[in-house]
């Protein structure tokens, strides 16, 4: 592997909202030991492409429960989901209607304007 | 005409915000609670981990009063003592009504168990076990304000502009985050309950909602603001290595509990050179310890990553163990062995003891708004003891959420027709641009965040201050530039453009209050004039006039004669 590639990851995420055709794009982001795979979304945000949408609201510690996604097929939080420096699917719950890219409903429905 | 109507309004669902929805309905008020992220689990108090300050007396011998004067004492001549007495005295009873409500404080022999915490003369800390208080008393809220029918909560949508017409709030316009729709809420009383600044800063402890957006809806609604210039730095936040699932500030409990050390990058024990008592007992106040790990820092000697060490390899393992059980855990899966490597921890920006100006009633200076919470300033003075920011949620929250439902009582609705005008154009320009490629609004507050961290952060110059000023004015001209995406659902660009524009009026208070108090106090240091001064003893508060932010000193408002405090 070079050297490269050991301080990148690739964050391979489901785009499109209800009604789209699902498109997959592949964000490069640099990566450090320990990152979660929210750090590595809000970094796409700021850095690359800020059109992508991600809920979450607590960052880093777990407490809020809003930025639910499915990771390499599994549903994890992505604030305490491990980065890795390789290939990461990321794609919305699959059991929640989709709003866009990694934003599904999960607004409870009282909640709602 | 407005598409909403309700009593009372009340901005930002955390600890205050809910408690003042209970508090409102439970005084005949109809309320709408509304909150950008979700009701119950934005904001700060979902991320305390730590303890809960009130003289319950149940450790120990305590009072109210005792409480208060460590209040004072830590809140260097600035509290509103007034404020203070609020918080401290009835801080003891929504405790217990918490608990009638479902909050399992920890126990043992019977009663509630308390610890100390830094600058607390008494055992009256109480918590939620293990590093759990912020989630549970959230809970224990989103709960009981799910019960209540008379309140209707609202996820997803940002409140813009406070309406003010003929001298009173009297609603409301606010984005809708799903498909960023203006919506206009009519009002007889407005709470704003949004949280602190903390967003402001490239280093801080916040979720991602706390940007300041309440100062700025309360200065352009007329209101004033108070001590805008003290930002508490949490002086042990987590720095290295890098750690998830736990909240970065979470270290203080294993301090006072267990007594860890803390460390210079030459692993020396350092707080006792700056005048404070350390030595394993976790004495220090959060100014003192901050300004001792960014001397060391600044003098080389501070640990890698530019803060200190924390240390617990001298606790037996059993012990820290039976203290913290399942976090001991979580911190193995983060690569973290106590017994076997200190930490790294250092300032990060905490909370605001400054914020919107209010009497007793939590009411401002403009009819029908009204602030709780951390978007209150002055009840802390220049620094903020461990413990009282939860306790002032709940007591600040009943507080504005019972006065603004008295006061609904006796106002008949009112509307101002022309307010929504200006931000319908806006709003439409903004997502209609189609302008691709250029500086994000996400990327732009990452920016002004590092200017803050750089010039504004725990130790100033007046040099560095003009200069974060002038900065901050020329990105925020930059505003309409901005490259904002024309997606129809969730536009977070939308989100965070309005969320620029607050955090760029709320910077701009900070700096401008921290260039004029040409003096060091608590939380605000100044190296180019590093002493206290008499003459600073005072408040300095803030408002537009004609369209100008100015500032006027006043004296803090007393309840006790000084002697007696021991300051």
């Amino acid at each position: 592997m070079s050297e490269a590639t050991h301080h990148t990851a690739t964050l391979r995420v489901r785009r499109g909202g209800a009604n789209e055709v699902a498109r997959y794009q592949d964000y490069q982001v640099p990566y450090e030991e320990g990152m979660s795979v929210l750090d590595a979304l809000r970094w796409i945000r700021a850095h690359s492409d800020s059109t992508l949408a991600i809920r979450y609201s607590c960052i880093n510690a777990n407490a809020c429960k809003t930025c639910m996604a499915l990771v390499n097929g599994e549903v994890e939080y992505t604030c305490i989901a491990k980065l890795a420096p390789e290939v990461i699917i990321l794609e919305p719950l699959p059991k929640r209607p989709l709003i866009r890219d990694l934003i599904t409903d999960i607004v409870p429905e009282d909640e709602k304007l | 005409m407005p598409q909403v109507s309700t009593d009372v309004l009340i901005i930002g669902a955390g600890g205050a915000g809910m408690y003042a929805a209970i508090a409102a309905a439970r005084n005949g008020a109809s309320v709408i609670l509304l909150d950008k992220s979700l009701v119950g689990r934005g904001g700060a108090t979902v991320m305390a981990q730590m303890t809960v300050a009130a003289a319950l007396a149940q450790q120990e011998p305590d009072h109210w009063t005792l409480h208060l004067q460590d209040t004072l004492r830590a809140g260097r001549g600035l509290c509103n003592e007034e404020l203070a007495a609020l918080v401290c005295e009835m801080g003891p009873e929504r405790i217990l009504e918490m608990e009638t409500w479902g909050t399992r404080w920890a126990r043992e022999n019977n009663h509630i168990k308390q610890e100390m915490a830094p600058g607390h003369s008494r055992r009256r800390c109480c918590y939620v076990d293990f590093l759990n208080t912020g989630p549970a008393v959230a809970a224990t809220l989103r709960r009981k304000v799910g019960e209540i029918p008379e309140i209707r909560r609202i996820s997803n949508v940002a409140v813009i502009e406070i309406v003010v017409h003929e001298g009173s709030a009297v609603g409301a316009i606010a984005l809708d985050i799903a498909n960023s729709a203006l919506v206009t809420l009519q009002t007889k009383a407005v709470i704003l309950a949004a949280g602190g600044l903390t967003k402001l800063y490239e280093r801080n402890s916040a979720s991602a909602n706390m940007a300041g957006e309440a100062y700025a809806l309360a200065l352009c609604a007329g209101a004033e603001l108070i001590d805008m210039e003290f930002v508490q730095f949490f002086p042990i936040g987590h720095l290295a290595p890098r750690l998830v699932g736990m909240d970065p500030i979470m270290w203080d409990p294993f301090r006072y509990k267990l007594g860890g050390k803390l460390l210079n990058g030459r692993f020396e024990e350092f707080v006792d050179r700056y005048g404070g008592e350390d030595s394993g007992k976790y004495t220090a106040m959060r100014d003192l310890a901050s300004y001792a790990i960014l001397k060391e820092v600044e003098a080389g000697r501070g640990s890698p990553h530019n803060g200190a060490y924390l240390d617990f390899r001298h606790i037996d393992e059993r012990d820290l163990r039976a203290a913290f059980g399942p976090v001991i855990d979580r911190l193995l899966k983060n690569g973290i062995d106590l017994n076997k490597t200190p930490v790294e921890v250092g300032p990060m920006a905490h909370y605001h003891m400054g914020g919107i100006r209010v009497g007793a009633n939590m009411e401002t200076r403009i009819k029908g708004l009204y602030a709780a919470g951390e978007a209150v300033g002055g009840a802390n003075g220049a620094n903020r003891l461990s413990g009282n920011a939860i306790t002032e949620a709940f007591v600040f929250g009943e507080r504005a959420g019972s006065s603004a439902a008295r006061m609904a009582q006796q106002a008949a609705a009112a509307w101002n027709p022309t307010a929504v005008d200006a931000h319908a154009d806006a709003t439409r320009e903004l997502v209609s641009k189609r302008s691709k490629g250029g500086v994000s609004p996400a990327a732009y507050q990452t920016e002004l965040q590092h200017v803050m961290w750089e010039m504004v952060g725990p130790f100033r110059t007046g040099d560095k201050l003009a200069a974060a000023l002038k900065r901050i004015q020329g990105m925020r001209d930059e505003l309409p530039n901005l490259s904002v995406g024309s997606e129809a659902s969730f536009n977070l660009d939308v989100q965070d453009w309005f969320e620029l524009r607050a955090m760029f009026v709320t910077a701009e208070m900070v700096v401008a209050a921290a260039l004029a108090r040409t003096e060091s106090r608590g939380a605000h240091q100044r190296e180019d004039f590093p002493d206290s001064k008499a003459a600073f003893e005072q408040n300095q508060v803030l408002a537009l006039t004609g369209g100008e932010l100015r500032a006027r000193w006043v004296d803090p408002a007393r309840l006790m004669p000084r002697e007696a405090l021991h300051v």
